[in-house]
């Protein structure tokens, strides 16, 4: 697959003298499955905020030729690069179908906006059949179940017509059949897209993951395929606390809520 | 987040009745026969007046249902709009009334005022063309103003409440501190024409009625067109998820200033025509308590749809012109009971009671919705 | 020259009289995210407290001293109870609590014409505030506006105090920066709430006392006040007492500055016209707290 890939140099984010991001390099070729694991208060979620514009940054982030960093939160999104959030947010008082519509929208003319919609857009069909959710289309978001919540969120950014997604923890709080579903869904989508997954659940992401970068205290701590970050000491130490087999990385290790 | 606990499987969810879509065109045809044919016929002229008045009320109310209801922008300044638009017209009526009589100032310039000549502001309102423009144009303007620089700061929710607050407190002052242009605390009265017709005459009375009751009907449908419209849509989720929908690539503050913008501009056509209906604009209709007893109508009736918007707004001007006069004391207790009630416990109006009570019914199954207001 | 300074002077005690009454909305806002509209008509119940008082101890400066405590605690009782009878309920909808508060405060307003009678009423002011001392140079400085300005700068410095230094204070900031963590911290969220609403309110009350000293009471004078106390909210940043002292003085000088070079009407257009200006280059006023929340 062709297109643009994201490449971050030297991301510094700071908290009122904290370093949430302390000098991050990162290169995503178009067409990867990559997983961002690390600890909680590694930067995951910070780094994610910072490339769509969320929080200020020093550094650079490019996507293909454009600079990221410095423009506001829409024109990111208009270059094509969408995000989830760790809870999932849709328009509960909107059907699927009109959460997909206005997804699909960004761009459309105020004439287009000021008419009812008469006939659904083909993309948004379509992303009705990938994510399954054709059946539940005038269902108001908010009665979805958790994780078909989170599959609209994927498929708002399908229509979106993004070429990168960044997922945060798509798959937290989700049972075991509702994780396959949503690893199947990903790697269906990363046929065509580039995805970015943040993840604490280490049996999905070496189940479905590509590549994987692993952050510590806001620093790239390691790099590789699964086999190979698995078997950095590094990452054994910081996961554990001491270097040895690496299998307990338990999954749910309780997050604090960003509130 | 992950302290959710694991959902179930996605079977799929209880079903859920879709909110019953309004029937249009049978209701609007409805309210047209009322308002333009069964009112006129069963009313006197005082009564059909009265009705007049509390129709402009409503006008604003459609442009609260749609900024507040749907756009979740607490709009506690549209006074301001109201104000602008009702001084606009005043002015060229004032001005219409002092040409007939030979005059050339109207006649409390020629009480309070400095001299013989027409402040220059006044000046282009002599031309009907020009006031009836600015009548919903200088409203937006301002409007747009406004919203741009607070909605592009993401100034939001109870900050914009307090500067919308803020603003018509401003103009009401700066109204009664203008004795010598603006008539001060006494506003633009006494106004005897309205484009040639002689208001005194009742028949020319019921002219202004059914242009009010027009409008109204024909701006209740240009908001029903936004309401289903794709922007209506859009409106929704802003209110609900403003980060959301910039992330898919909008910009919230255009979506808000829309609605803030076609609110305004309602209000503005409202004060307009209440200025012939009444006879009089004042700061006093156009302050702080005025400009929140817009919104409480809305409330009342429910904010976010707009036959409840309307007739809530019709229906507490109604109670405060019968209530006011004769038990003023127990009209303000009544005012401020109803902001409590229906705002505190019915937070979607009388438009919902259905709703809540089928809602309250045990036997209903629970769906999964959360209680997000 | 010695008139900009006068004119300032009675901008700094404008300033003190927002501030006595924006520190206990900076308070219930920063903390609960609530708009109180009825904090005005807890100003007018510290100014009614101390004309019923004067009325019965005729001693006009002992009655003054007297009022202080008790339109503190008079003013708080009514907070608690609207606190307990109807803002919790409507936690987490900021917007609605303002309407909701507003219409309690009509009914307040009501509620003290029939008691005291539509009319403005007024009380004696104790001799010593009556006079002016002059500090040279042709400026003079009225004690009544001096006396408001120590209150005010006496209750910023309490406030600071139990803030910084007290268990409750902790609790209160522990609230204010994280509700749900100070939730499962074991600390109860509903009493700290009822707390601060307390003293919040309190403070309105002996911002009404500071009012007697100035001008009339009467049932519509919170209203007066209570759209400038919260822009100083507003500008100064919610929760921040900091900011909230600044921009009340500076509202204050700015207000009495302008209404004297042009006139009190202009002088308000100006004052706005300066918020939204100011609100482009921060629009979350003049300090924040910082925190990675998404909203």
């Amino acid at each position: 697959m062709s297109g643009e890939g994201l490449t971050v140099r030297d991301l510094r984010v700071t908290f009122d003298g904290f370093k949430a991001v302390d000098g991050v390099d990162l290169d995503i070729r178009p067409g990867d499955l990559r997983f961002l694991i690390g600890p909680n208060g590694a930067g995951k979620t910070t780094l994610v905020d910072a490339v769509t514009g969320l929080v200020k940054a020093t550094g650079s982030v490019r996507f293909g030729d454009e600079e990221l960093l410095g423009r506001p939160v829409h024109r990111i999104a208009r270059l094509g690069i969408g995000r989830t959030f760790q809870t999932a947010t849709v328009f509960e008082e909107l059907t699927v179908l009109q959460n997909l519509d206005i997804a699909a929208g960004a761009g459309r003319g105020p004439l287009t906006m000021l008419r009812r919609r008469k006939s659904v857009p083909e993309a948004v069909t379509k992303a009705l059949e990938t994510t399954g959710l054709t059946d539940l289309r005038d269902r108001p978001a908010g009665v979805l179940a958790h994780g078909q919540k989170q599959w609209l969120e994927i498929g708002m950014l399908l229509v979106q017509d993004v070429k990168l997604l960044l997922l945060d923890e798509p798959v937290a709080g989700m049972s075991h059949d509702e994780r396959e579903a949503t690893g199947a869904l990903l790697q269906r989508v990363s046929e065509d897209h580039t995805v970015v997954v943040i993840e604490h659940d280490m049996d999905f992401m070496r189940s479905f993951a590509r590549s994987v970068t692993v952050l510590h205290a806001g620093q790239v701590l390691s790099e590789g395929t699964v086999a190979e970050v698995q078997a950095d000491a590094k990452v054994q130490e910081v996961y554990l606390g001491r270097a040895s087999e690496p299998e307990p990385i338990a999954a749910s290790l309780p997050v604090p809520e960003e509130a | 987040m992950t302290t959710t606990t694991t959902t179930p499987a996605p079977v799929s969810p209880p079903p859920v009745s879709r909110p019953a879509r309004f029937k249009v065109p049978g209701a609007f045809l409805l309210g047209a026969v009322l308002l333009l044919g069964v009112a006129p016929l069963a009313l006197s002229d005082f009564r059909l007046n009265l009705l007049a008045k509390y129709l402009c009320y409503a006008i604003v109310a459609v442009g609260v249902s749609l900024a507040w209801g749907r756009g979740g922008l607490l709009v506690l300044g549209q006074g301001v709009f109201f104000g602008l638009g009702g001084y606009a017209m005043a002015m060229h009526l004032k001005l219409a009334d002092a040409a007939a009589t030979g005059q050339t100032l109207p006649d409390f310039m020629q009480l309070y005022g400095t001299g013989d000549t027409l402040p220059w502001w006044w000046q282009p309102f002599a031309n009907p063309l020009f006031a009836l423009a600015m009548t919903v144009l200088l409203p937006m303007a301002v409007a747009a103003l406004l919203g741009f620089l607070v909605f592009r700061r993401r100034v939001k929710g109870a900050y914009f409440a307090i500067l919308s607050q803020a603003l018509a407190a401003a103009l009401s002052i700066w109204l009664v501190g203008q004795q010598a242009t603006t008539g001060g605390t006494n506003g633009l009265t006494d106004i005897q024409g309205f484009f040639g017709y002689d208001l005194n005459d009742p028949v020319n009375q019921r002219m202004v009625y059914f242009v009010i009751a027009a409008v109204l009907l024909l701006l209740m449908a240009a908001a029903r067109q936004l309401f289903v419209s794709r922007y209506g849509e859009l409106l929704i989720a802003v209110r609900d998820s403003e980060e959301r929908v910039r992330f898919l690539g909008y910009d919230p503050a255009n979506v808000k200033l829309v609605a803030y913008v076609v609110a305004a501009g309602m209000a503005g056509l409202a004060g307009a025509l209440f200025v012939p209906a009444v006879g009089i604009i004042s700061p006093a209709l156009i302050g702080i308590v005025p400009s929140i007893g817009f919104v409480i109508g809305a409330a009342v009736g429910g904010r976010a749809s707009l036959v409840g918007a309307v007739l809530g707004a019709i229906a507490v001007a109604w109670a405060q012109s019968t209530l006011s006069d004769a038990f003023p004391a127990a009209w303000t207790y009544l005012q401020g009971l109803l902001f409590v009630l229906a705002v505190g416990f019915l937070p979607g109006g009388l438009a919902s009671l259905g709703a809540v009570l089928r809602r309250r019914r045990p036997r209903n199954r629970t769906t999964a919705t959360g209680e997000t207001a | 020259m010695t008139v900009v300074l006068n004119q300032s002077f009675t901008g700094i005690s404008i300033g003190a009289v927002l501030l006595l009454i924006a520190l206990g909305l900076t308070l219930t806002f920063g903390q609960m995210g609530v708009i109180n509209m009825a904090h005005g008509e807890f100003i007018m119940a510290g100014a009614y407290t101390t004309y019923v008082l004067q009325k019965s101890i005729s001693s006009a400066g002992v009655s003054l001293l007297v009022a202080l405590p008790v339109a503190f605690l008079v003013a708080g009782a009514m907070g608690v109870l609207l606190e307990w009878l109807l803002i919790r309920r409507l936690y987490t909808r900021p917007l609605d609590t303002l309407l909701v508060t507003w219409g309690v405060s009509l009914m307040l307003q009501q509620l003290a014409r029939d008691i005291f009678g539509a009319p403005n009423v007024q009380t004696a002011a104790p001799n010593l505030l009556t006079e002016n001392i002059s500090v040279g140079g042709g400026i003079t400085l009225a004690n009544n506006r001096l006396f408001i300005l120590g209150l005010a700068l006496l209750c910023v410095l309490g406030l600071t105090v139990v803030l910084r230094l007290t268990p409750l204070g902790r609790r209160i900031r522990a609230v204010v920066q994280n509700r749900d963590l100070a939730e499962v911290s074991g600390i109860s969220t509903g009493r700290v709430d009822r707390t601060t609403f307390f003293i919040g309110s309190g403070l309105a009350g002996v911002a009404g006392v500071a009012l007697t000293l100035v001008g009339p009471i009467g049932p519509t004078m919170g209203t007066n006040y209570i759209v400038d106390a919260f822009l100083v909210v507003v500008v100064g940043g919610i929760g921040q007492l900091k900011g909230s002292v600044i921009t009340a003085f500076v509202l204050g000088v700015l207000q009495s500055v302008l209404e004297y070079s042009t006139t009190v009407s202009v002088a308000k257009v100006v004052v706005l016209v300066a918020i939204v200006a100011f609100l482009q280059w921060r629009p979350q006023g003049l300090y924040t707290l910082r925190t990675r929340s998404l909203a």
